[in-house]
């Protein structure tokens, strides 16, 4: 367990660690929110409207006297569940679509890329707004936009790396063994690709959340007294009245949280951390595999 | 019955005429070289015995069934695995980087069933020990073996579906000399236990003359000179043989500088 997790720290690098222990604090506090939480997120006292950081509200409380911290860490539930749902949905549709069109090639896989490069043309952000027209404000609606407009951006990379693993021999290999189409790729071209998938998909998730805080924002998605960090954020009232804090904690959250979950996707699909190369010089150079079997 | 009959078997890629009228046969545990120059249609025509390309036209049976055109559905595809495997020529890049030796073979094993699970761990016991293996590297991934363990790998695997007929495309070219030696070793024990019948594709004279019983002549997809093995080598009758056995280096042959 020591040694597993001490190889997952070297493999993604310090900034990488990093950021994989802050996404986890923010799990654990949404799945342990009731638990964590001082106060109830949603019951206030006017008392304490806009009251500074205390013992009571360690980051103070908002216009209608609301802990802030309870509404922040509640608010984490809705804040990951929109992004979560719109990363599975793309990654269902998506991950299928481009093996199959990496698997065929042809024109199957010219109908497909085109299809990607369509969607990937509109702004999800527009697309989602135009739902929200047509079906009236709401999560639902918002992630389902979202959904469809986050497929290419997952699926075309997907499409990239299995192409490269779909003309290597050991995929010839498997085809002359009788092995079908269904296995090659689910089993073998999925599990030599995984990291790839894993890693944009979390660069999608802090996408995906960033987009539903700025509906959420516009009072598209998740609507008013539901404690959500892109919610908290548009308390326009609280920043009228010189109140930063209500407003400067959601948004530090969003920041830290998207950046986490993009150095953390960077890592695992490979990119080496800034200075990688710096400090891999001082070191002896790594053996040149390939030049071993040129040798003959 | 022959193992293999190659019935005036062309393939044109665009305009390209890759492989012109080629006619061989290989009766069953027989082995047969095909040499010729990078070029020359060697590995396409192993591509379209295993059924990785489709030929333009001709026929091509292995132990008597016809596979010029794709299979149909998964029971052809099992049944034409079962008669003829093939070993590539790059050890590096024809096995799975996830798999080990014996997750490989055993999941070979596994797809063509008709075994308890008892017969079946038994059997790839067999295989491993049979190629040459130890217990250690066939559970190492093929990043921590060498080129030829992993060509070891790949030739278990390939006996994994129990085939008739074993197609070596360039199969020693990428192992160093000493290595090489011994692969070619392991591949005629194993011809001599089990029968198989060889095609072996190669562009090195020397390994054919080891392995192989008679030897087809390929220049640009077209068979120039076909033949007993020791009778095409040592006395050819084409030009095109001769400048091919002209071009191996042999002992006092000086690099010109």
């Amino acid at each position: 367990m020591r040694t597993t997790l001490r190889k997952a720290a070297r493999t993604l690098g310090r900034s990488g660690t990093a950021s994989a222990v802050l996404l986890l604090v923010v799990v654990a506090a949404a799945l342990a929110a009731p638990l964590l939480a001082p106060h109830d997120p949603n019951q206030g006292n006017l008392l304490d409207a806009y009251g500074g950081p205390s013992g009571a509200h360690l980051l103070g409380s908002d216009g209608i006297g609301r802990d802030i911290l309870s509404r922040l860490v509640f608010g984490a539930r809705t804040s990951l569940l929109g992004p979560a749902l719109v990363v599975g949905i793309s990654l269902l549709v998506g991950v299928p679509l481009a093996l199959a069109a990496s698997w065929y090639g042809g024109w199957v896989d010219a109908v497909v890329a085109r299809v990607f490069d369509l969607v990937y043309a509109l702004p999800g952000l527009l697309l989602a707004v135009l739902t929200v027209a047509l079906f009236g404000p709401g999560l639902t609606p918002a992630v389902a936009a979202l959904s469809v407009a986050y497929v290419p951006f997952l699926a075309r990379i997907v499409r990239a790396a299995a192409r490269q693993q779909r003309v290597s021999p050991y995929v010839d290999a498997l085809a002359v063994q009788g092995f079908g189409m269904l296995r090659i790729t689910g089993r073998h071209i999925l599990r030599n690709i995984a990291p790839v998938v894993v890693g944009q998909a979390a660069i999608a998730f802090g996408y995906a959340l960033l987009d539903l805080a700025s509906l959420s924002y516009l009072g598209l998605a998740v609507q008013a007294p539901t404690p959500d960090w892109g919610v908290m954020v548009s308390d326009s009232d609280a920043l009228l009245k010189g109140y930063w804090l209500p407003v400067a904690a959601p948004g530090v959250l969003i920041v830290l949280t998207v950046l986490a979950l993009t150095v953390l996707g960077a890592r695992i699909s490979g990119d080496k951390p800034p200075g990688y190369l710096k400090r891999r010089r001082r070191s002896a150079a790594p053996p040149d595999r390939t030049a071993v079997g040129a040798a003959a | 019955m022959n193992a293999v009959e190659v019935r005036s078997l062309n393939k044109f890629f665009k305009a390209h005429h890759a492989v012109a009228d080629v006619d061989f046969d290989i009766p069953a545990g027989g082995s047969l070289g095909i040499v010729g120059e990078s070029g020359s249609g060697k590995t396409t025509i192993a591509r379209m015995l295993v059924g990785l390309e489709c030929p333009t036209s001709g026929s091509i049976a292995v132990l008597g069934r016809d596979r010029s055109r794709p299979a149909r559905g998964s029971t052809e595809r099992n049944t034409r695995a079962q008669e003829l495997q093939i070993v590539f020529q790059d050890p590096y890049t024809s096995l799975d980087p996830q798999q080990s030796a014996r997750a490989a073979v055993d999941e070979v094993l596994r797809h063509h069933g008709g075994r308890s699970a008892s017969e079946r761990a038994q059997r790839l016991d067999e295989l491993v020990d049979q190629v040459g293996l130890t217990v250690r590297q066939a559970l190492a991934r093929p990043r921590d073996l060498s080129g030829g363990q992993r060509q070891r790998v790949a030739i278990a695997r390939a006996l994994a579906t129990g085939p008739r007929v074993l197609v070596l495309d360039e199969a020693v070219s990428a192992l160093d000399v000493s290595i090489q030696a011994q692969i070619l070793n392991l591949l005629a024990d194993i011809r001599a236990e089990t029968g198989l019948a060889y095609l072996l594709i190669s562009h090195d004279l020397a390994v054919v003359r080891q392995l192989c019983d008679t030897v087809l002549v390929l220049r640009r997809g077209r068979v120039v000179e076909q033949g007993d093995c020791g009778q095409v080598l040592d006395d050819p009758a084409e030009e095109y043989t001769r400048a091919l056995r002209a071009a191996v280096p042999v002992q006092g042959w000086r690099v010109a500088v």
